[in-house]
């Protein structure tokens, strides 16, 4: 186990209402500029000189490329570089966790930068342009000559898991297979009082984020391959220097204020093509991809087939959870075999489950790739435990509410795979009080309206597996002047990463948040902090964060007591300065010019290791397998239109144990964001794929909700403090798309007494379900 | 390649520029003139993110030719206040937390303001379908309605702490 996290010296453990920031919600640090538009985001910047990359992309989702010339392309007017994979100095990107220990066997995937001979989706990379103007590079590609010969794909995942399916890699379609076992499922639903089995369906979804996947590199001083990108994970800088066949320390990547990530910017998008552009043509160049190019080829999340059998006690207790799972990787692995992971851990959903069986695989297809997605596994998991627990209850005559709080996990409960819960959870309170917040019920708003409610639970890991030996750093340091400077190489995607960074540092040291400068996400020049992703940076950086300012408080207070002729426990520190109890007052530049005096440095380099644990067998209950969970519980009312099918959410309530909330707005924000992206994936998101052709390429055809699709999110936030983070913070970026589809389920079945298996939950669907159109669809 | 010279006016400033006969005024915007506060989100009318008020009225600048501007005024967020100062509206989405990863804000800023400025009284619902044509994909836009709430003529005066309360549990 890694050393404990120093906890602030006294001020983490201080009671809330001793708090000066944490805890505020305050206005975040880029908030104005944001405002004004004065945020240069990744497509915004130019240099002198600067190309413009594009990508030519393969039209069929499974072929052999015979040939392949560029010489007509190359001739073009303006047209500096046209590369193949002939041109790629090592042409495999491993998908490797980035900076930590890797090569956990099936959790290093392989991703071939161009295609070679081979392409096995629509839209796979095939080869890059740089020219002068963008009319120039897309002649380019169209003149690029390819042949290719049509091959036999396999698009269903059923059908790939056959023995004699088409192969999508020489090697077979199985990419990875996670079994969990507790108890004896088989022998415990012999004897359960009640069983329900059901089937369970979740599609292709797209992050949409509004800013495309975009960036630009150059050739900076010493040759060091830089490039500008909107990335969740400026730690790619490696996966370039390994493409490009440079040392490391030869790429420098800087991350830029992201115009949304949601785990789309978290796998390599443009960095490795700039950076291969950039070595080529020795010029800087920019690459933005088109709305179109990254609905059509950029990763999806996972669809899954999932398969319940649940079985209770006649009083709601539940002594059995059976689970099969089957998950879509498209064509390449990238971090599926993490993604099953994640949902096989949280399967069982926030219960306790004496017998448990799980078992999981995820296949190749020939369709578009899919990897990491905001709730990453865990969030498609809901459906099938939340659709499980109402039509437990409706068999048993019970409250949604009451057997729900029956079997909520506590804390001290295991988890199937074995984890034993060591922090507070907050189910069942979050159940009765999301519950309980949508007050008495209403009448629907018109005739041919039905109204209905739902309820559902999730669990939600935040941080890293632990055997990846998550770290993270940072360095606060005073200036002479006594204002504060925090420095860390996270990536803010908008989350309000690294305002609620500031706000930590501005308690530990008692200065005002506003005058915090905070410099982030440069892989050359700020301390590493890892990925924001995995609900981690909250969690990773802000320990960091909350190291780096408890060292330097350490340093500089007894500098301040000794000027003051005080005891150092009697020394409070404020924007002005240090003050003794008398309020004798010392300016910061005094300490700090006395300080350098003495070679007491201004300054500290904070390292959070998290808890770290060894690899853990699955199959035979290994135990912890993440840091810490995030729970919660979202209520919904909907009006269900009998005569259309269509589904209006009416009233939404989502409730969260976030442990302690630094910046409650910032955590509303995400509570509200989550749970509107979570209705999107419930009501109308669907990447429609034909035999691997990929049907919505655009906006217009993928919708994602607007503000008239759904109403006020009402975010509750719990508190219990008990959290990992700084300050007993929880993580809540994922956590809340995970409840909202199941519990729009559950509100359709109270409304109209018919139970949809298969998001999204349309109006067809619906109309199919209620007979409107034609005989009702079986339910599996 | 057909050529034409364009006159307008952006953010008050009168611009003469050559444009190609085929070339967006959001590509004008942004390659040519350096607007690059108009974002591009789509770039197929949808997304609402390259929104820019012409003659005060929003609209989608991806799907405009450049060429139709000429006479006319445009207006881009850097617009809606002088350098360094803040429209009370901008103002407003800053201690809502109405701005996260901010692509959309430019965007929807301009949708409102166009909004307010026709309708200084609104309803919730009526900002609902006021800008149900710019997505945002980080707020759930619970909070940029509370914004524009906040900065419209019926509102109660700002809380004094500057920050929208926080809902706890």
């Amino acid at each position: 186990m890694a050393k404990s996290p120093a906890r602030g010296g006294s001020v983490a453990a201080r009671p809330a209402e001793e708090l000066r920031v944490v805890g505020r919600p305050i206005a975040r640090h880029d908030a104005r500029d944001k405002v004004q538009a004065a945020i240069l985001y990744a497509a915004d910047w130019q240099m002198p000189g600067m190309l413009h990359g594009v990508v030519l992309r393969s039209i069929y989702p499974s072929a052999r490329i015979r040939r392949l010339d560029t010489a007509r392309a190359a001739a073009i007017p303006g047209v500096a570089a046209v590369l193949t994979a002939r041109d790629v100095p090592n042409n495999t990107l491993w998908t490797d966790v980035p900076g930590q220990t890797s090569q956990v066997g099936a959790l290093r995937a392989r991703i071939q930068v161009l295609a070679e001979r081979v392409v096995r989706y629509q839209g796979e990379p095939v080869a890059l342009v740089a020219a002068e103007t963008l009319e120039a590079a897309h002649a380019a590609l169209e003149a690029i000559e390819v042949e290719y010969e049509p091959a036999v794909g396999v698009f269903d995942p059923e059908e790939a898991a056959r023995p004699d399916a088409p192969r999508v890699h020489e090697e077979g379609n199985l990419l990875a297979r996670w079994h969990v076992r507790c108890g004896d499922a088989d022998a415990a639903l012999e004897r359960a009082d009640v069983v329900v089995e059901h089937t369970y369906r979740c599609q292709f979804i797209d992050h949409a984020y509004l800013e495309p996947e975009c960036g630009v590199a150059w050739i900076d001083a010493d040759g060091v391959v830089t490039i500008r990108v909107a990335t969740q994970v400026i730690e790619h800088f490696r996966d370039v220097a390994e493409v490009l066949g440079l040392p490391h320390n030869r790429v420098r990547v800087i991350g830029t204020y992201v115009g949304g990530g949601f785990g789309g910017k978290e796998d390599v998008t443009v960095e490795v093509f700039l950076g291969l552009l950039a070595s080529r043509t020795r010029r800087p160049v920019r690459m933005i991809w088109s709305r179109q190019e990254s609905l059509l080829a950029r990763p999806k999340r996972h669809p899954f087939r999932l398969h319940y059998t649940t079985g209770a006690s006649r009083d709601g207790t539940l002594v059995a959870q059976k689970v099969d799972l089957l998950a879509d990787s498209g064509a390449y692995a990238y971090l599926s075999a993490l993604v099953l992971m994640y949902a096989t851990v949280t399967a069982a959903g926030p219960y306790r489950i004496p017998n448990a069986t799980i078992d999981a695989r995820v296949v190749y297809t020939n369709n578009p790739p899919t990897s990491a997605m905001r709730g990453f596994g865990g969030m498609q998991m809901v459906l099938g435990y939340e659709s499980q627990m109402d039509r437990l209850a409706r068999r048993l005559e019970m409250d949604p509410v009451a057997i729900r709080v029956r079997n909520a996990l506590r804390k001290g409960d295991r988890l199937p795979v074995g984890q034993e819960l060591d922090t507070h959870v907050g189910v069942a309170e979050a159940a009765q009080r999301a519950w309980a917040a949508l007050g008495p019920r209403r009448a629907p708003s018109a005739p041919g309206r039905r109204a209905g409610r739902g309820l559902a639970c999730n669990i939600q890991p935040y941080g890293r597996i632990v055997w990846l030996h998550d770290w993270a750093s940072a360095w606060v340091g005073f200036e002479m002047d006594g204002t504060l400077v925090v420095r860390t190489g996270v990536p803010d995607v908008g989350g309000g990463q690294a305002s609620s960074l500031c706000q930590i540092a501005a308690e530990v040291l008692g200065v005002a948040v506003e005058g915090v400068a905070v410099h982030i996400g440069d892989s050359a020049l700020t301390p590493l902090a890892g990925t924001t992703t995995a609900t981690r940076q909250l969690y990773m950086s802000g320990n960091a964060v909350l190291q780096a300012a408890a060292g330097l408080r350490a340093q500089v207070l007894p500098v301040a007591a000794r000027m003051l002729e005080t005891p150092p426990d009697r020394v409070t520190l404020s924007d002005g300065g240090a003050a003794d109890a008398s309020g004798r007052r010392l300016e910061w530049a005094a300490v700090l010019k006395e300080c350098a005096r003495l070679g007491v440095s201004r300054s500290h380099l904070g390292v959070y290791h998290a808890p770290a644990g060894d690899p853990v067998d699955l199959d035979r209950g290994g135990g912890r397998i993440f840091p810490d969970y995030t729970f919660g519980a979202h209520a919904v009312e909907v009006e269900v239109d009998i005569e259309t099918g269509a589904v209006a959410v009416v009233r939404y309530v989502a409730c969260h144990d976030v442990g302690r909330a630094i910046n409650p707005q910032s955590v509303e924000g995400q509570i509200q964001g989550g749970a509107v992206m979570g209705l999107g994936y419930g009501l109308m998101e669907e990447v429609v794929l034909d035999r691997g052709v990929n049907l919505s390429t655009n906006l217009a055809s993928y919708l994602i909700p607007t503000s008239l699709d759904v109403p006020d999110v009402e975010p509750l936030l719990l508190e219990s403090g008990e959290g990992k983070g700084p300050f007993g913070a929880r993580g809540i970026g994922e956590p809340p798309i995970g409840p909202p589809a199941a519990a729009i389920a559950n509100a359709v079945e109270d409304a109209v007494g018919v139970r949809i298996t298969e998001l999204p939950i349309t109006p067809e669907r619906v109309a199919r379900a209620l007979g409107l159109l034609g005989a009702p669809r079986t339910d599996p | 390649m057909t050529e034409l010279i364009v006159a307008f006016t952006l953010n008050g400033e009168r611009r003469e520029v050559r444009v190609a006969a085929h070339e967006t005024l959001l590509t004008l915007l942004r390659d040519g003139l350096g607007a690059i506060e108009v974002k591009d989100g789509c770039g197929e009318g949808v997304c609402g993110t390259c929104t820019v008020l012409l003659d005060g009225e929003p609209v989608s600048s991806c799907l405009l030719l450049a060429a139709r501007v000429a006479g006319r005024q445009v207006t881009t967020v850097r617009g809606l206040a002088p350098v360094g100062s803040l429209s009370l509206l901008q103002n407003s989405f800053v201690p809502h937390g109405a701005a996260q990863c901010g692509f959309c804000t430019p965007g929807m800023l301009l949708t409102a303001h166009a909004f307010l400025q026709q309708h200084p009284r609104p309803t919730r619902e009526d900002i609902r379908r006021a800008i149900s044509g710019n997505l945002c994909r980080c707020t759930g836009y619970v909070k940029i309605i509370d914004a524009i709430e906040a900065a419209s003529a019926g509102a109660a005066p700002a809380s004094p702490s500057g920050a929208a309360p926080a809902r706890r549990g």
